[in-house]
């Protein structure tokens, strides 16, 4: 058999999967099960695409009689639908672990039994489809299966409304796809991706097609200003699947941006690329400015994926830019930044999104001002957490540091580009993803320090517990990778390397080969990174440190109280908290990006009532896009109303009317 | 023997960093005493702290966690590491390739985010306000050291450290303004970076606007001494990278004679003199600033550093 045919086949048991998980509902181990081969088929998946990338096969497709009845539905298995099949199944398999342990506290699990493997089936199906009905249709249940899950904790009014928004901006988002596929069918509605690419457009046609692509897979994806729905959404489902709307659906949709902008559209003119590489690094800036400061774990979580996908899309603009500019050798360089942060985002991601989801179960509490001295009750998971938020503020040796070095190293090769205003734009660009980055650790340290370390602020921290071992082996294999990418990065760029040949007919140098499992993306002149001599080098040096101190001069330990200046208070809310410790960003960015006000409302002296100090931040998309479009579609729909309640003479003179109106639209249109 | 000579050249300039670093703020605090009519210490006075700590007994808070008594040793291995990559008065590091500018950058990042992790672990308000500042500071500081980094590189061709001092060096280079800029913006950031007046100050232990120090508080004994070593070492590869990249016309080419190597060294002692000397006269005239007018400081660096970049594709000879 095919890889392909295995692929469809594991695919397909995921969606049959869900329907097994409601016909077994009444027996009791049915979670444990429906997880177990969830993850059993994710793992296939996974090693299959792996499979694929490494054996570098070529394309291979599958016709199945299913859907329409003179399309049916075209399957394809290349290069890039493996890398994100391997995605995909990682994420998966890691997210069914963590769900056999976590899905126990669930108190109704078929909620999410029913469509967690299907959601994950329709992900995979999105990844192969070979034609415009097939990928808008799987699209299309990957969406309404994760909004299923978002509404799992359907009695929370907060999860009921996260479900609205994100149904009515999943369904603009398809409409937009929808859009572009027509454009790209053509006339003749060649629906077939192989038609797409075969067909040769007008400049003017590609750049609608991208803008729509960009509009809506960058919507699923979340990017500025179409992200209000992500940060609602993803945290209301269940830590699992948060972790896979977070690491993987994003993902997802980058694939599908990528699948048009640099498959099916043909070639782009240079002025398509800028636009994708302001909204990328606006995308980022935007994203982790809102992470720093909302107080609830899982919503800073939400932001910074939106952070993440804007360092993504901002790395495929530089490769569009650079395709071109017809620098192959660059623009691989840039869409394996691209890929390898799409890789790295989904392992650090589900990595902290579990994490969230044990101190959620251990305390019950979401709001990071309640938690605090975790690492001292929970040390599994805290230090699988750290592990996750150094990878995820790009600090050497980890992962995610890997990736942005990537980014940057394609920013450094701006002078290579034609246009003047790239070359004045990606550089700035680059200031503003540094920037991102520089933010990305603060907010980090943030919410590591205010939940893991210091004194616990609420009962519930005070007494919460480990938590089980399937969530903590899920959370630790994910951490292993973070470590294994951080160290081997050119294994990962390697894997990745026929994928980024079958889009732009150029790659990165073969990375294995080099010394020391050095990184060198352009030339050893330019530039290079170890990240294991890093690793071995920072181990080495402190190690050696800790011992030579200990061994010479003191190894004494005396425990006393917090010296705090002379003056230690024993209430825990002298420390610092979420609020307390975003105020300087807040102040310095917040202001006018957020709206950040700050009221204070201090009684007159004498008076006995306390002060009050109230903080409050806007999102600028929300208020001055979102809100006049909802109040627009209200006020039509209210005039619109008036037409309920007509007689049926009047009824019929509106037909009439229209009718009228079509036939002179159509004969001056003739 | 070629590669007995690197490993030697690389471990004897670790060492260096490393033996002469607390020298360097015994200068700073020398000059700034002098310049304001005090005798004031030794210049040997940090050695001497950092021994006496070593050898007294740690104070932990009771409820510090491990993470607490990894961090100095993490913070000063991260330094150390990314100072020993920064070429002081021989170019041919054995290592050099290992990390470029970028990461360099990044390894100082970590150091920075596991003392502010560390700030935090006791729970008391000091160690978080130190470590909210920090990461302000830091947020606004490490653009602009990349920003700073991308005119070098772009420039050189490279941010490969070593490649980028012999292209310093060569006569191709000649005078930039987009040099002169990457220059004031990397010294805003290296006063930025190292806590020194206008930004933070370095020797006040009870001022509500104290970062750094309100950072380290709750450390004592032996892990005090890695943290202050640790600083120390980040200082004088700040006046390491600075003087590597902007006076590199002393710095021994690999392959050169002893003699070469001796004069490099004699010339690095010279500039970390140098450096010293000004960062204490420019401490002495200047006030320290509000923690809120500290953005404007280090914005200035960050507009400078894309001004930097942005004028060499205006005019390439600039």
């Amino acid at each position: 058999m095919a890889a392909i045919d295995l692929a469809v086949a594991a695919i397909a048991g995921l969606l049959a999967l869900s329907g097994v998980a409601v016909a077994l509902r009444r027996y009791r181990g049915v979670s444990g099960f429906v997880y177990a081969a969830s993850a059993a088929l994710c793992v296939a998946l996974a090693l299959l695409g792996g499979l694929v990338l490494a054996t570098r096969a070529g394309p291979a497709g599958l016709s199945l009689p299913i859907g329409l009845p003179w399309i049916g539905a075209s399957l394809r298995l290349d290069a890039l639908s493996a890398l994100f099949l391997v995605l995909l199944g990682t994420g998966g398999a890691t997210a069914s672990v963590y769900g056999i342990g976590y899905g126990r506290h669930e108190e109704e699990p078929l909620r999410v039994l029913a469509f967690f493997p299907g959601f994950l089936g329709a992900m995979g199906l999105v990844l192969l489809a070979d034609d415009a009905f097939t990928f808008l249709m799987s699209w299309e249940v990957m969406s309404l299966l994760s909004w299923a899950l978002v509404l799992t904790h359907h009695r929370a009014a907060a999860a009921r409304e996260a479900g609205f928004i994100y149904l009515v901006m999943a369904g603009f988002g398809t409409m937009m796809l929808l859009l572009a596929f027509g454009i790209l069918a053509g006339a003749q509605g060649g629906y077939g991706f192989d038609a797409i690419r075969a067909a040769a457009r007008a400049p003017a046609t590609t750049g609608v097609v991208l803008a729509l692509v960009l509009i809506g897979a960058g919507s699923k994806a979340g990017l500025v200003p179409m992200h209000v729905w992500l940060p609602v959404a993803h945290p209301a489902a269940p830590s699992h699947v948060s972790a896979l709307m977070s690491g993987v659906m994003t993902k997802v949709a980058v694939y599908g941006f990528v699948r048009v902008a640099f498959d099916l559209l043909g070639p782009l003119e240079w002025w398509a690329s800028p636009a994708v590489i302001l909204i990328g690094a606006a995308t980022a800036v935007m994203g982790i400015l809102f992470a720093v400061v909302d107080g609830d774990a899982k919503r800073v979580l939400a932001y910074s994926t939106i952070e993440n996908v804007g360092v993504i899309f901002a790395a495929l603009g530089l490769a569009l830019a650079f395709r071109a500019n017809g620098l192959g050798a660059l623009a691989a360089l840039a869409l394996t930044a691209a890929f390898a942060h799409a890789v790295n985002h989904m392992l650090f991601k589900s990595l902290l999104f579990m994490a969230a989801g044990s101190v959620l179960s251990a305390t019950g509490r979401r709001d990071l001002d309640a938690l605090g001295g975790l690492i001292h009750r929970m040390p599994v998971t805290a230090f699988l957490a750290l592990v996750g938020v150094t990878a995820i503020s790009a600090l050497p040796p980890l992962n995610g540091f890997v990736s942005e070095w990537l980014v940057f190293q394609a920013v450094l090769q701006s002078p290579d580009l034609r246009q003047p205003a790239l070359q004045f734009l990606v550089p700035a660009a680059g200031g503003l993803l540094a920037l991102a980055a520089a933010l990305a650790a603060a907010c980090f340290v943030r919410f590591y320090g205010v939940a893991f370390l210091g004194r616990p602020r609420s009962p519930e921290a005070a007494g919460a517990a480990e938590v089980d071992r399937w969530s903590l082996g899920a959370m630790a294999a994910l951490a292993t990778l973070c470590v294994l990418a951080g160290i081997v990065p050119g294994a990962l760029l390697d894997l990745m390397a026929p994928a980024v040949e079958g889009m732009l007919g150029a790659r990165v140098p073969a990375q294995l080969g080099n010394a020391w499992l050095t990184l060198v993306p352009v030339a050893e002149v330019r530039s290079s990174y170890s990240g294991i001599l890093v690793m071995v080098f920072v181990a080495i040096t402190a190690s050696a440190a800790a011992w030579l101190v200990h061994r010479l001069a003191s190894r004494r330990v005396r425990r006393g109280p917090a010296w705090d200046c002379g003056f230690p208070n024993a209430d825990p809310f002298t420390q610092y908290g979420s609020g307390s410790f975003a105020q300087p960003i807040r102040r310095v960015l917040g202001t006018a990006l957020m709206a950040a006000r700050e009221e204070v409302e201090m009684p007159p002296p004498g008076d006995m009532a306390p002060a009050r100090h109230a903080v409050t931040t806007r999102d600028l998309a929300w208020s001055h896009l979102y809100l006049p479009v909802a109040a627009a579609i209200e006020f039509a729909a209210a005039r619109a109303n008036g037409l309920q309640f007509l007689t049926i003479r009047r009824y019929l003179g509106l037909v009439f009317a229209s009718l009228i109106l079509l036939l002179v639209g159509l004969a001056i249109w003739n | 023997m070629e590669l007995i000579a690197g490993l030697v050249l690389q471990g004897l300039q670790m060492l260096i960093v490393a033996g002469l670093a607390p020298g360097l703020v015994g200068l700073v605090r020398k000059v700034k005493a002098r310049l304001t009519r005090r005798r004031g210490a030794s210049v040997l006075q940090p050695y001497r702290d950092i021994l006496r700590l070593m050898r007294k007994d740690v104070v932990l808070a009771e409820n510090a966690s491990w993470l607490f008594r990894v961090s100095p040793y993490m913070i000063f291995a991260a330094t150390w590491v990314a100072a020993a990559l920064v070429p002081t008065f021989a170019t041919g590091l054995r290592f050099s390739w290992t990390a470029d500018l970028i990461a360099i950058v990044a390894l100082l990042g970590s150091a920075r985010f596991f003392l502010a992790l560390a700030g935090m672990d006791v729970g008391t308000s000091f160690g978080g306000i130190g470590a909210s500042r920090e990461m302000m500071i830091g947020a606004l500081a490490e653009p602009a050291m990349l920003l700073t980094v991308f005119t070098v590189a772009l420039i050189a061709g490279s941010t490969q450290l070593s490649n980028v001092v012999d292209y310093m060096a060569s006569p191709a280079v000649g005078i930039r303004v987009s040099l002169g800029m990457a220059l004031v913006a990397l010294v805003i950031v290296a006063i930025a970076e190292n806590a020194r007046i206008p930004v933070d100050n370095p020797a006040t232990h009870l001022e509500l606007t104290m970062v750094h120090e309100a950072m380290v508080l709750e450390y004592s004994g032996r892990h005090l001494a890695m943290i202050e070593l640790a600083a120390a070492i980040k200082l004088m590869l700040y006046v390491a990278l600075i003087g590597c990249i902007f006076i590199p016309w002393t710095i021994a080419q690999p392959g050169a004679g002893l003699a070469a190597h001796l004069a490099g060294f004699a010339a690095f002692l010279a500039k970390i003199t140098l450096g010293g000397t000004a960062l204490g006269l420019f401490e002495t005239a200047i006030a320290k600033m509000r923690v809120f007018r500290v953005p404007d400081f280090l914005g200035a660096a960050l507009m400078l550093g894309l001004l930097g970049t942005l004028l060499m594709f205006v005019t390439r000879s600039l």
